[in-house]
Formats: structure tokens, C-alpha cells, sequence
């Protein structure tokens, strides 16, 4: 904030002194000139925005109360999707395997990343090359990641299973059973987007001041003290950000590697609401009703963000500087 | 076989610092780490070499190094039409995007006018809605528009996202005025500011942005699933999805689809990694 007002400071003396010169100028003032070229250069993001992103976000509400048959006739019917969202067992089944997914998930990642990024933020031998390894997975497609992980966790075949074989295990059939897919899609997920937490956790560990270890050191601190004194509470803008953009994307996300890896299945097992809200759409045609439910679930997802935004007090996340 | 070879290596590099400090005990856990990290890519890479017969024969290295995947995976299928799909739209998008969001963000970031905070706000906002929430909406904006089965309507409605105008913002917020001033006081406009002065000084940031984006959109899979159906525009990734279900078995074939889907990314990554991390270090920090 304070560096936008001394700037503004800084080019309202800039423009005051140079009134005398601008006023011989035709038509537009300096000040108009500037507004109009900011209206200029906005314009493409700004009704690119509009357009793709906040009327679909608008009419995405506006269909929830219609039903849309086939291609193109709209009837309004109130409430009667949302009557319908309340009755459908399988939306309420697909939100409690959203919810079981989001709960194990998020937690799991944030531990995980925030491990890896207190790992490589240590000056050791070789640490550059053990931060590419464990980003690496995060430049793949969830689509090759989901013919990677099919191929691996394959119950005859699968490297997995002939490792579990090979230490005396039976294997298992992993992606056959639902709690078992859910379990794997879970997993792959913290696999692919750890090395990305991870990485923001480290920046946020580097901008910890250094001297603040050294005293904590001098007080002979150990480091499970050092870590709940200074790294928690000091990284708390860095965790809210990763819970909130890893809450958010495990809620609307994924679909990509679902589609590949289970497809739903096995017996809806891994049919997130995301994936169910896909199906009745783009598979049955349903866009008013899937509206309704995608409405639903956006509610939800703005009441977790304010959630978690209160609870880690919304970092220096707030103004954007 | 694998857990055998991480065992081994930590094993080995345990032994050779003899006390077991705790030095010595991360930097074995930061290695067996690394390696189930790369292991599945590795695995999936070298199988894809394999014939029918070994592809499940659970080797690492292939007894017997064959191409035939390759030949077959670009042979049989217009593989090489998806590929040039991918590149040419993720291309498209990314050179599109910069520009816009440079400048929308160069507004933002340096131009006084009334309202600039909201419209910043706004614009932060729509950080939120991803492509999943909106995209039923989206779909039926597009079927009006008649961008479905096009080119135009899998590179337009991408282009637009908040989150590369707001790294902008914040860069150009950290950039010295007194170039820009001093361009101004010389009588030129606020196009050959941005265009002469603000650009050539961002290409740092242009880059980590560039490489994003691309990976991005070369990634990028349920919005062209949704948007196409012409097998003309058919993208890399649902080229592998579709690849996928239609060879089943076929491993061999579906793993160098897989791999050669994979590769420009993997390459990219190699060679502009300190670009790809500062991009997302910049993201958590801001």
C-alpha cells in the first residue's frame, strides 16, 4: 500500500510540474490521457475475464434454476433442481467422497510438502539435484500420470504388486476396490503436486531472517522447539496460502486424472461431486441440474476458503503486497 | 527389484560417512526420497522401449531396446497432428497471454485512475474460479459464440487467468519509476512507455510466465475434451486419453504415447528449471 501512495505522491509532483507544458496539449488532458490509455490497456484482460470467466461464474447460477433440454430450450423451474441436488443419494454419496478426499488430502499434502521443503532448504551436497527429482513429477499431464499409475498399480502385472509379491505380500487389487482407489488417487495426487508445495514452502522458509535461528540457537533451542516457536508461526502466510489453493483444487480439480485412472470406479468409489457434476452435464445433457450442484459446490468452497482464511488469519495474503 | 536399488544406494551412501550424523541420515532421506519421486517417470520412460512380450516383465532396463512403440505410436496414429495441435495452441495462448496481462497489469501496477484498486479487487477475485467450476457456463458461452470445434475456441476463453496478471502487477511494482518517469517528462505516451521501457525490462518475468503457461496449456485436458470433437483438433492429451482406452493392453504402445506426450515437458523443465521455480516461488510469496 504505502509504496502505491508514494508513488502516487511521486507522479502527482511529476504531473503538477509539467502542467504548464501539457496545457498547450490539444483536447485531452494529461489526467484524461492517462485514464483513457488505462482503459486501453485493460480492456482485452478485462472483457477476456468477463466474458470466459465471470458471466459463465453469473450464468452458471442463473441456469441452476432452469432446466436446459438438449440443444438450446431453456424452462424455468425455481428451486426444482436444488429439490432434486437434496434427493439425489448418489450427488450426496459423490459429496461424501469429495469430503473423505478433501480431508485426508489436504492434510497429507500440506505435511508432506512442508517435510520436503524443510528437507531442501538444507545446505547439503547435492541438494539442487534432489529438488529436481522431487519437482519433477509436477511438469507431467495428470492424463500421462494417470497411464503411468494405471500401469503401475495393474493388479497381475503392476510394478507395485510384484514388489509387495517380491517382500512376501499378497497383492492387491488396487484400483478395484473403492476404498482402495480412493487411497491411490489420493496418493498419486500427493505425488504430483508435492514438489509444487514443496517449492513454495521453501520460499517461504528462505524468507525467514536467519538471525532468528542464530538466537533461537544461542537460547540452545532444539529443533522441535525452534521449529513451533519460529518456523509455524513465522510461515503462517505461507501456509494459509498452500491450504487454500490446495483445499480449492482438491474440491474442483482432478478431473483429469479420474477420468483416466478410475473413471468413477470402481462402483462410484472415486466419483468426486466434480466428476458426478461432469457426467450429468456432458454425459446426460443435464446442464441446469449439474448447474445447481456446481452452484452447491462453489458455496461450499467460498465457506472453506473464509474457514480457513479466519483460522490462519489470512496471512499477508490480503492487499496483494 | 526397485525398492532393492534404493535400499542399496542408501545403504551405500549411508556407509561412507561413518559416524551416522544427522547430515548423514537427511541426506539419505532427501535420496530415497528422490528417487520414488523419479522412479514412476523413469519406469514408465524405459518401458516404453520394451516389446508386447517384456513391457510387464518388471525390469527396469529392457532386455531388449526396441523403437517399434515409437514407429507404431506415430504410424498408426495421427500422433504427430496432435502434437503440432498442442504446441501450436499452447504457443498461441502463451504469446496472447503475456501480452495482455503485461499490460493490463502495467495499468494496474503504474497508471492513476479512478477505480484502480476495485478493478484490481475484481480482477483478483476471479482468481477463485477455475475452469472446472465454470465450465458447463463456459461450454454454452462458447456453443453461442460458435467457437466449439475450433481452433479459436480452444486458445480464446485460455487465455484469460488472473494469476499471470497478478505476478505482473507484482513485478512491476518492484520495478524502479525513474526510467519511466523520465520517458514521460520527455513527451512519450504511455504506449512507447510500456512498449519501449516497461517490456524490454520484464523479460525475466516473461519468461518464467512463458514457460508456465505452455506447460500449462500443453497439459491442459477437460477443457478441449469439452470444446472438441473433430478429430482434426484433437489435442495431445486427449489424444493419450483416447489412445488409452482404445489399446487397453497394449502398454507398450500406451507408454510411448505416454512418454512422447510427456518429453517436450520433461525437456522444458531441464533446461528452464530456475525460471519454472522462481515463477512459482513468486506465486506462494506475494
Amino acid at each position: 500500500m504505502s509504496s502505491v501512495a508514494a508513488q502516487e505522491n511521486r507522479r502527482a509532483t511529476v504531473a503538477t510540474t509539467r502542467t504548464p507544458a501539457s496545457s498547450d496539449r490539444p483536447r485531452l488532458s494529461r489526467k484524461h490521457r492517462e485514464w483513457l490509455a488505462a482503459g486501453l490497456f485493460l480492456a482485452p484482460d478485462v472483457l477476456g475475464l468477463l466474458i470466459f470467466v465471470a458471466i459463465p461464474m453469473v450464468f452458471s447460477i442463473v441456469l441452476s434454476f432452469f432446466q436446459v433440454s438438449g440443444f438450446g430450450s431453456y424452462e424455468w423451474i425455481g428451486l426444482g433442481n436444488y429439490r432434486r441436488m437434496m434427493n439425489d443419494p448418489l450427488f450426496w454419496d459423490s459429496m461424501k467422497i469429495t469430503g473423505e478426499y478433501v480431508v485426508i488430502l489436504v492434510p497429507v499434502l500440506f505435511c508432506v510438502s512442508l517435510g520436503l521443503g524443510l528437507l531442501v532448504k538444507q545446505k547439503l551436497p547435492g541438494m539442487g539435484a534432489y529438488r529436481t527429482a522431487l519437482f519433477l513429477p509436477y511438469v507431467i499431464s495428470l492424463v500421462v500420470v494417470g497411464v503411468l499409475w494405471k500401469f503401475m498399480l495393474d493388479e497381475q502385472t503392476g510394478v507395485v504388486n510384484r514388489a509387495m509379491r517380491a517382500a512376501g505380500f499378497d497383492g492387491k487389487s488396487w484400483l478395484g476396490s473403492p476404498s482402495l482407489a480412493l487411497g491411490c488417487l489420493i496418493a498419486v495426487t500427493v505425488w504430483v503436486m508435492m514438489g509444487y508445495y514443496m517449492i513454495i514452502f521453501l520460499a517461504g522458509l528462505q524468507e525467514i531472517p536467519k538471525e532468528f535461528y542464530e538466537a533461537a540457537k544461542l537460547d540452545g533451542a532444539g529443533p522441535w522447539t525452534t521449529f513451533r516457536t519460529i518456523t509455524w508461526p513465522l510461515l503462517r502466510p505461507t501456509s494459509f496460502f498452500v491450504l487454500l489453493m490446495s483445499t480449492v483444487a482438491a474440491i474442483t480439480g482432478g478431473l483429469d486424472l479420474i477420468f483416466v485412472l478410475t473413471n468413477g470406479g470402481p462402483a462410484n468409489g472415486t466419483s468426486l461431486a466434480i466428476f458426478y457434476i461432469y457426467q450429468q452435464a456432458f454425459g446426460f445433457g443435464e446442464y441446469g441440474y449439474a448447474s445447481a450442484m456446481g452452484s452447491f459446490l462453489v458455496l461450499i468452497m467460498v465457506v472453506l476458503s473464509a474457514v480457513i482464511f479466519k483460522l490462519t488469519r489470512g496471512g499477508r495474503f490480503d492487499d496483494g503486497e | 527389484m526397485a525398492s532393492d536399488a534404493m535400499a542399496r544406494r542408501a545403504h551405500t551412501s549411508a556407509g561412507r560417512r561413518r559416524p551416522l550424523s544427522s547430515r548423514t541420515g537427511l541426506t539419505v532421506l532427501a535420496v530415497v526420497l528422490s528417487l520414488i519421486s523419479v522412479f514412476p517417470v523413469v519406469w514408465m520412460v524405459t518401458s516404453s522401449f520394451k516389446t508386447r512380450a517384456t513391457v510387464t516383465d518388471g525390469n527396469l532396463i529392457p532386455r531388449e531396446f526396441t523403437f517399434q512403440n515409437f514407429v507404431y505410436v506415430f504410424t498408426e496414429v495421427p500422433f504427430g497432428r496432435y502434437l503440432w495441435n498442442s504446441f501450436f495452441i499452447s504457443a498461441v495462448i502463451t504469446v496472447a497471454a503475456l501480452f495482455f496481462h503485461s499490460m493490463a497489469a502495467y495499468a494496474l501496477a503504474r497508471l492513476r485512475f479512478p477505480g484502480r484498486e476495485k478493478v484490481f479487487g475484481a480482477i483478483f477475485a476471479t482468481l477463485l474460479v477455475t475452469i472446472p467450476v465454470v465450465l458447463i457456463p463456459l461450454f454454452l458461452v462458447a456453443r453461442q459464440l460458435g467457437l466449439l470445434d475450433s481452433y479459436a475456441g480452444l486458445i480464446i476463453p485460455a487465455i484469460f487467468n488472473a494469476f499471470g496478471i497478478f505476478l505482473l502487477r507484482q513485478f512491476y511494482l518492484g520495478l524502479p519509476k525513474e526510467l519511466e518517469e523520465a520517458a514521460i517528462v520527455d513527451g512519450c505516451g504511455h504506449w512507447r512507455v510500456y512498449w519501449n521501457i516497461v517490456l524490454p525490462m520484464s523479460r525475466p518475468i516473461l519468461s518464467a510466465l512463458a514457460i508456465f503457461f505452455f506447460l500449462a496449456n500443453w497439459n491442459a485436458f477437460v477443457w478441449p475434451l469439452v470444446a472438441t470433437n473433430n478429430q482434426d483438433l484433437t489435442v495431445i492429451q486427449l489424444g493419450i486419453a483416447s489412445f488409452q482406452t482404445q489399446y487397453t493392453s497394449n502398454w507398450n504402445y500406451i507408454l510411448a504415447a505416454a512418454t512422447v506426450a510427456a518429453l517436450p515437458m520433461l525437456v522444458l523443465f531441464f533446461v528452464f528449471q530456475r525460471q519454472i521455480v522462481e515463477s512459482i516461488k513468486t506465486s506462494g510469496l506475494k
